[in-house]
C-alpha cells in the first residue's frame, strides 16, 4: 500500500465513523433488537406443555392403578404391543435379558430404563401411535402403573399420582455414564 | 454413470449425431429433477409404506460427489413420518426459566437477522452395521448413509433466548417438534448459546419435509435426534427431561453392561465414497479415490488414504474450503496395478482428535456376538473407527475388517 493509499483510507474511516457517530443511519445495527416474539402466558402454553421432569415437575392431578391400567391395555395398547405386553408388531413391554448379555441386547423398561417419569411422560405424548396425545392423565397413570407392574418394579396394588411415581425407583437408575461429562451442565 | 462404469468401446466408434441431437429436447419443468438415467441416485427406504414404526431414508454416498447432499438425497430419520404442516399456523414457543416467554411466527423469524453455514447431521446410528464381529456386505449408503451436510440458513437460537430472556437457574433447554410423536430432546444451555441455529432453508429453499418444515433446530456437529425438527417448543429448564430418546434410543449399551448417556458428538470420521461397494472397477489404471470427512470438533486437518491396509500412506488432498462441523471431500490419485488392494481412510481435527482404528472402537465399545445379517440394523451407535475397502482382481469392491 502506497503513503497516498494509506492516507486515502485513514479519510474514508474518519468519514464513516464520524457518519455513524453523528446521523442516524437506519442501518446502524445498534438500534435496537428485533424484539418480534410475541408475548405468551403460561397458561396459553398449556396444552402444549407436556414435559415431565425426572424429579415430577409437570405431573399433573390424577392417579391409576396397575389393574385400571391392565383394562386400558387391552383395549389400546395391545393390539401392537401383545396381550400383556409381550410384544407384537411394536415393542414388548415386560422382561429383557441382562445388559450384560452383549452391546446388542434389546433395551426394555426392566433392563434399561433410568427413570418411571419417562414412561409418563412417553406414554402422554406419543400413545397410542394412531392416536397420541388422547389418553386422559387417569389412564396414562394406570398404564403406567401397569407396565410397572408387569415388570415388578412396583406391587399389584401400588397407585400411581404425582407423589409416588418419581419415587420409584428403576433398576437400571445407575446404569449410565455421560459420554463427555466436561460438556454437562 | 460413475467413472468406474464406463464402457470401453467409446473411443472405438465412429463419431456420428445421436437422436437428442437432432431435433429439440424437453419442456423444462418449473421445478427440476435428475436426469432419468440417474434413478439409481436415490434414498434407500427402511419402511416404504410408511407402516406405524421408524423410517430410514439413507443418502448414496457412492453416486454423489462434493460437499454438500442434495435436498432430495438428504438423509430422513423419522420415528412417525413427515408431519404435513401449514406453516402459517405453525408456532415456535419458548417459555419455562425465562423473564418472557415468547412466541414465534415463521414470518416473524423471516424477519430477523439470518446466518448461513454449512453443517453436517449425522444420526447416533449411522454406521452402526460396522460394530458386527463379521463385516456386512453392503454398500456406502446402507452402511453409512445416515449422515448428509447441506448450507442451512436461519436465525441464530441465542438471538431469540436473549430476547426471552434466560433464568440464571436455566441450565438445559428442552426442544420439542410438533410431530406425532411429539419428540423431545434436551440441549445444554451452553450448546443454545454457543452455534444452534433455527434453521429456516435447507440449500436455499425451504427445509424439506422429513427434515423439519417449516424449522428444525440445528446443533452442528451434535448427534441428529439432537437437531429436533418441526421444531414448536423450547422450555428452559434446571435439568434434562430425561426423555425416552435420550434414557433409551440413543444410549449405547457398552460391553461391561453399563451405557453411555448423553453422547452429544460426532465424533471425527471418514470413508471412502469412490471406489465402494457396487462401484466396480474397470481393469487397472487410473482412479481417484475419494470420500468425505467430518467431525463435531471442528475443521478436518489432515485425512490419509492407504491402499495397502495399512502397511503405507499418503496424505490426501482437502478440497477448499475446508469449513468447520462440515463435509470436507478428500481425493488422492490412485494407480490400480490390477492386484488385491485394501482402501481405507482417516482423519484427523483440528482440535487433535484422530479418528480412531476400528481395534480401537471395538475395545472401548464391544462388538457384537452373532455376525449381523440385517444391514439395517443398529446393534449399538456411535461407530467413527475406519471402513476398510478390498479390492479383488476382478475389481469388485468388498467390505472388509482390516
Amino acid at each position: 500500500m502506497s503513503t497516498h493509499d494509506f492516507i486515502r483510507l485513514v479519510a474514508l474511516g474518519a468519514l464513516v465513523l464520524g457518519s455513524t457517530a453523528s446521523a442516524q443511519s437506519p442501518f446502524d445495527s445498534a438500534q435496537g433488537k428485533p424484539n418480534l416474539g410475541t408475548p405468551i402466558s403460561e397458561a396459553e402454553i398449556a396444552a402444549w406443555d407436556i414435559t415431565i421432569l425426572p424429579d415430577g415437575s409437570g405431573l399433573p392431578p390424577g392417579s391409576g392403578t396397575p389393574s385400571d391400567g391392565a383394562r386400558i391395555f387391552a383395549t389400546k395398547c395391545a393390539a401392537c404391543h401383545g396381550e400383556n405386553g409381550k410384544g407384537g408388531s411394536a415393542a414388548a413391554l415386560v422382561g429383557g435379558r441382562p445388559l450384560t448379555s452383549g452391546i446388542e441386547t434389546t433395551k426394555t423398561i426392566a433392563n434399561f430404563w433410568p427413570y418411571a417419569t419417562t414412561l409418563f411422560d412417553f406414554t402422554r405424548r406419543a400413545m397410542p401411535w394412531p392416536r397420541p396425545r388422547t389418553l386422559t392423565n387417569d389412564e396414562v397413570y394406570a398404564l403406567t402403573a401397569y407396565m410397572l407392574s408387569l415388570n415388578k418394579i412396583i406391587g399389584e396394588d401400588a397407585v400411581m399420582n404425582a407423589q409416588t411415581l418419581p419415587k420409584v425407583r428403576m433398576p437400571n437408575r445407575d446404569g449410565f455414564i455421560a459420554r463427555f461429562p466436561e460438556r454437562m451442565p | 454413470m460413475t467413472g468406474y462404469t464406463l464402457s470401453d468401446s467409446v473411443a472405438a466408434q465412429q463419431l456420428a449425431d445421436d437422436a437428442w441431437s437432432t431435433r429439440a429436447g424437453a419442456a423444462i419443468p418449473e421445478y427440476g429433477v435428475p436426469s432419468s438415467f440417474e434413478k439409481s441416485a436415490s434414498r434407500t427406504l427402511s419402511n416404504p409404506k410408511g407402516e406405524p414404526r421408524t423410517q430410514h431414508a439413507r443418502t448414496p454416498h457412492h453416486l454423489l460427489n462434493g460437499t454438500f447432499t442434495p435436498n432430495g438425497l438428504h438423509f430422513v430419520i423419522s420415528h412417525s413420518g413427515a408431519p404435513d404442516i401449514d406453516p402459517a399456523k405453525h408456532r415456535l414457543v419458548i417459555h419455562g426459566l425465562v423473564k418472557k416467554p415468547l412466541a414465534f411466527t415463521l414470518d416473524a423469524l423471516g424477519r430477523y437477522p439470518t446466518v448461513s453455514r454449512m453443517a453436517f447431521v449425522e444420526c447416533g446410528g449411522n454406521s452402526a452395521p460396522l460394530f458386527s464381529n463379521e463385516p456386512v456386505q453392503a454398500t456406502a449408503q446402507a452402511l453409512h448413509g445416515l449422515v448428509s451436510c447441506a448450507e442451512w440458513t436461519g436465525v441464530m437460537l441465542s438471538t431469540l433466548l436473549e430476547e426471552a430472556g434466560i433464568d440464571p437457574k436455566a441450565k438445559w433447554l428442552i426442544a420439542e417438534g410438533a410431530d406425532s410423536l411429539a419428540l423431545s430432546r434436551s440441549v445444554p444451555v451452553a450448546k443454545a448459546l454457543d452455534d444452534a441455529m433455527i434453521a429456516l432453508y435447507q440449500n436455499g429453499e425451504r427445509l424439506m419435509p422429513g427434515n423439519g418444515y417449516p424449522m428444525r433446530l440445528l446443533l452442528p456437529g451434535w448427534e441428529g435426534n439432537m437437531n429436533v425438527k418441526w421444531l414448536r417448543r423450547i422450555q428452559l429448564t434446571e435439568m434434562p427431561g430425561m426423555s425416552y430418546y435420550e434414557t433409551r434410543t440413543y444410549a449405547p449399551i457398552l460391553p461391561n453392561g453399563k451405557a453411555y448417556q448423553f453422547y452429544f458428538l460426532q465424533e471425527v470420521k471418514s470413508f471412502i465414497t469412490h471406489p465402494s461397494p457396487g462401484l466396480t472397477l474397470k481393469g487397472p489404471g487410473f482412479y481417484e479415490v475419494s470420500g468425505i470427512a467430518y467431525s463435531a470438533s471442528g475443521r478436518i486437518a489432515k485425512v490419509m488414504v492407504t491402499a495397502d491396509g495399512g502397511k503405507t500412506w499418503a496424505q490426501a488432498a482437502l478440497q477448499e474450503p475446508v469449513l468447520s462441523k462440515a463435509f470436507t471431500r478428500f481425493r488422492v490419485p490412485w494407480r490400480w496395478d490390477g492386484g488385491p488392494a485394501i482402501l481405507q481412510s482417516r482423519a484427523w481435527d483440528e482440535a487433535g482428535n484422530v479418528q480412531p482404528t476400528r481395534a480401537e472402537v471395538i475395545a472401548q465399545r464391544g462388538t457384537t456376538r452373532a455376525a449381523v445379517t440385517n444391514a439395517a440394523a443398529f446393534p449399538s451407535q456411535h461407530y467413527n473407527g475406519p471402513t476398510s475397502w478390498a479390492i479383488e482382481r476382478t475389481g469388485e469392491v468388498k467390505h472388509v475388517y482390516a
